[in-house]
C-alpha cells in the first residue's frame, strides 16, 4: 500500500488536479485531512498526545527533569525538542540516528514552540543559576502519510497543554519531590501550517504521494494572535514573493481552526 | 566569558549601534577563485562573517549507491570553524549545522541545472571561519560564487540576506548581537532574475505587515547583493584575461 515510488502517471494525475484546484483524495487546496487529537495517552509521561492527520499519525510524550539552566539564560528552563522517525512507521524510514529530514522537523517544531513563548521558561526556575526544569518533547512518528511537520507541532501543543509538573520543595539545596502537580504554564498556542507547492499552486496539508510530487514545501507557525512566529522552507523549488503572502495569509485562517480543536474553551 | 547586553541597539534616529541606517548591509569583500585544489572557491567577508566556500564536482558520487540517474547529486555541507565563535564549538556537526546545511541545499536545487549532470555529484563546502551572525546567508553567497567559478551552469546567482526586526525597528542584515537579542529574524535566499524565493527561515515574532514589509527588505538586500557578486565574478575574470593576455605577449 504505501510505497515510496509514485507511479508517473499518478504523479501527473496529482499535479494535474491541482492545477484544477482539485485533488485525488477529493479534499480543496485548503482543506486539512481529517484531524484527531487524543491526549494523555501515556501515564508514564508528564505529558502525552496523538495526533492523526488523516493516515498520519504521531505520538508526542513530554518527560521534565531537573537540570542545569544554560549560563546565557540561569533563570529560565530549558526545552529540548527531539524527533524519531522510527522504522515502523514507514518503509522508507531507517534505524539509527536521526538523520537531516528528522532533525528539521524537530527544530521546526521547537521554533514554534520557543518564539512564540509558548512555555513560560521563568517559572520553571528552581534555583538560579543551578537548578531548572528542562522541558524534554519527544516526537515520535507512528505512521508516516505526509506533512509530518503539522501533525508534529499540533500533538506537541496538545501534549504541552496536558503536561503536569509534580511538586517540590528546596531544602538546603536539594530538591525534593512532593505530592501532587501543577500544569505547566502555557501561554501561546503555535500552530503549525504547511503548505506544498504543486505545479505552481499551493496545496494546504500535503499527503505522502502530494508531497513526492511537489516542487517546494512552506510551513508557517502562527501563533494565538495571529502574528508568524516561524518559517521554514524545504524541498527543491522555489516560491515567489506573491506565493509567500497569500501563504501567510490562508496559514493564519487554517491556523485557527486548527487551534480550536486543542484549545477547547 | 559572556559578553555584557548592549542595552540600546537602535537610537532615536534610526541608527544602529555599529552605525548602519536600518537598510544598510555591513561592509562587505568578495574574492573569487581563492582556493587551489576546489574547482570553484570564494572568499566572503561581511562584516566580522568570514566565510569560505568551495565547489567540487560534477564528479563520480561516492558512495555509489548515492548516484541519480536523471540528475546530479547537490550535496551540501555547512560547518562552523571550533574558533569561529567566541566560546569554543565542538568540530562535530551539530544539529543546527545539519539542519542550515539541507536548508543551502535546497537553496541551491532551483538554481542548478541539475538534469545535465546524470550520476554525477556536485559537493559544495561551507566553512565559516569567524561568525557575527547571518552565517547562512553569507555562506550562500559564497557557495553562489564558488558554483560559478567552478562553470556550473546556473539559472541564476542565487543572493542571500536577513533582515528582522531589532528595538521594535525593521532592519536589515542583522549582525550577532542584534540577532540575538532582537524579536525577528528572517534569512532569505532569492534569485533576482527570476523572482525565486529558495530559502525563507524565521525565528521570532512579526505581525503580517511586519512579515511582508521584512521579507522586502531582505529582498532588496539580496538584490544589493547580486550586484557586489556580479562584480566579484567580472572582477575575477578580468584578472585571469589579464594574465592571459600577459603570458601572449611574452611569447
Amino acid at each position: 500500500m504505501t510505497s515510496s515510488v509514485v507511479a508517473r502517471l499518478k504523479q501527473k494525475k496529482i499535479a494535474e488536479l491541482v492545477s484544477l484546484g482539485k485533488r485525488l483524495d477529493e479534499r480543496g487546496l485548503t482543506d486539512y485531512r481529517e484531524v484527531q487529537v487524543e491526549i494523555g495517552v501515556i501515564e508514564k509521561a508528564e505529558g502525552s498526545a496523538r495526533v492523526r492527520l488523516g493516515k498520519t499519525e504521531v505520538l508526542v510524550g513530554i518527560k521534565i527533569e531537573i537540570g542545569e539552566p544554560f549560563s546565557d539564560i540561569p533563570n529560565e528552563g530549558v526545552l529540548t525538542v527531539n524527533a524519531e522517525l522510527v522504522p515502523l512507521a514507514s518503509p522508507t524510514f531507517e534505524s539509527g540516528p536521526p538523520n537531516e529530514n528528522a532533525i528539521e522537523l524537530a527544530r521546526v517544531v521547537d521554533r514554534g514552540i520557543r518564539e512564540s513563548k509558548a512555555i513560560d521558561m521563568k517559572k520553571l526556575c528552581i534555583e538560579p543559576k543551578k537548578k531548572v526544569f528542562i522541558v524534554f518533547v519527544d516526537v515520535y512518528v507512528l505512521n508516516h502519510d505526509g506533512n509530518l511537520i503539522d501533525a508534529s507541532a499540533l500533538a506537541a501543543l496538545a501534549a504541552l497543554r496536558n503536561t503536569k509538573v509534580f511538586n517540590y520543595e528546596v531544602k538546603e539545596g536539594e530538591v525534593q519531590i512532593k505530592p501532587g502537580y501543577k500544569s505547566l504554564p502555557i501561554r501561546n498556542y503555535p500552530i503549525a501550517v504547511t503548505f506544498a507547492k504543486i505545479n505552481d499552486i499551493l496545496a494546504v496539508d500535503p499527503w505522502l504521494e502530494e508531497e513526492q510530487v511537489m516542487e517546494a514545501r512552506l510551513t508557517m507557525t502562527i501563533e494565538k494572535d495571529e502574528k508568524i512566529c516561524a518559517l521554514q522552507k524545504g524541498g527543491t523549488g522555489y516560491f515567489t514573493i506573491q506565493q509567500i503572502l497569500e501563504a501567510a495569509k490562508i496559514a493564519r485562517q487554517k491556523a485557527a481552526e486548527l487551534r480550536k480543536l486543542v484549545v477547547k474553551k | 566569558m559572556s559578553k555584557k547586553k548592549v542595552k540600546k541597539l537602535v537610537d532615536e534616529k534610526g541608527i544602529r549601534y555599529d552605525g548602519r541606517k536600518f537598510n544598510e548591509l555591513r561592509p562587505i569583500k568578495i574574492e573569487v577563485g581563492v582556493l587551489g585544489n576546489a574547482d570553484g572557491s570564494a572568499y566572503v567577508e561581511q562584516g566580522k562573517n568570514k566565510i569560505l566556500a568551495a565547489v567540487y564536482g560534477p564528479r563520480e558520487v561516492h558512495p555509489k549507491h548515492l548516484a541519480l540517474p536523471d540528475r546530479t547529486r547537490l550535496r551540501c555541507r555547512y560547518h562552523m570553524a571550533p574558533f569561529s565563535v567566541q566560546e569554543r564549538k565542538s568540530p562535530a556537526p551539530s544539529r543546527r549545522e545539519k539542519e542550515v546545511s539541507k536548508v543551502i541545499r535546497e537553496a541551491f536545487e532551483p538554481a542548478v541545472f541539475t538534469e545535465y549532470y546524470p550520476r554525477t555529484s556536485i559537493d559544495i563546502f561551507i566553512e565559516v571561519l569567524q561568525a557575527d551572525g547571518g552565517t547562512r546567508c553569507t555562506g550562500i553567497t559564497a557557495a553562489s560564487l564558488a558554483l560559478a567559478d567552478a562553470g556550473i551552469p546556473l539559472r541564476d546567482l542565487v543572493s542571500a540576506c536577513a533582515a528582522g526586526k531589532v528595538d521594535g525597528r525593521l532592519v536589515l542584515d542583522l549582525n550577532d548581537v542584534e540577532d540575538k537579542q532582537g524579536e525577528a529574524d528572517l534569512p532569505l535566499a532569492y534569485m533576482s532574475n527570476l523572482n525565486a524565493v529558495t530559502l525563507l527561515q524565521m525565528d521570532g515574532m512579526l505581525t503580517s505587515e511586519e512579515f511582508e514589509q521584512v521579507m522586502n527588505l531582505a529582498v532588496d538586500g539580496c538584490k544589493q547583493m547580486y550586484q557586489l557578486q556580479k562584480e566579484a565574478l567580472k572582477a575575477r575574470y578580468f584578472e585571469v584575461k589579464e594574465a592571459i593576455n600577459q603570458e601572449a605577449e611574452k611569447q
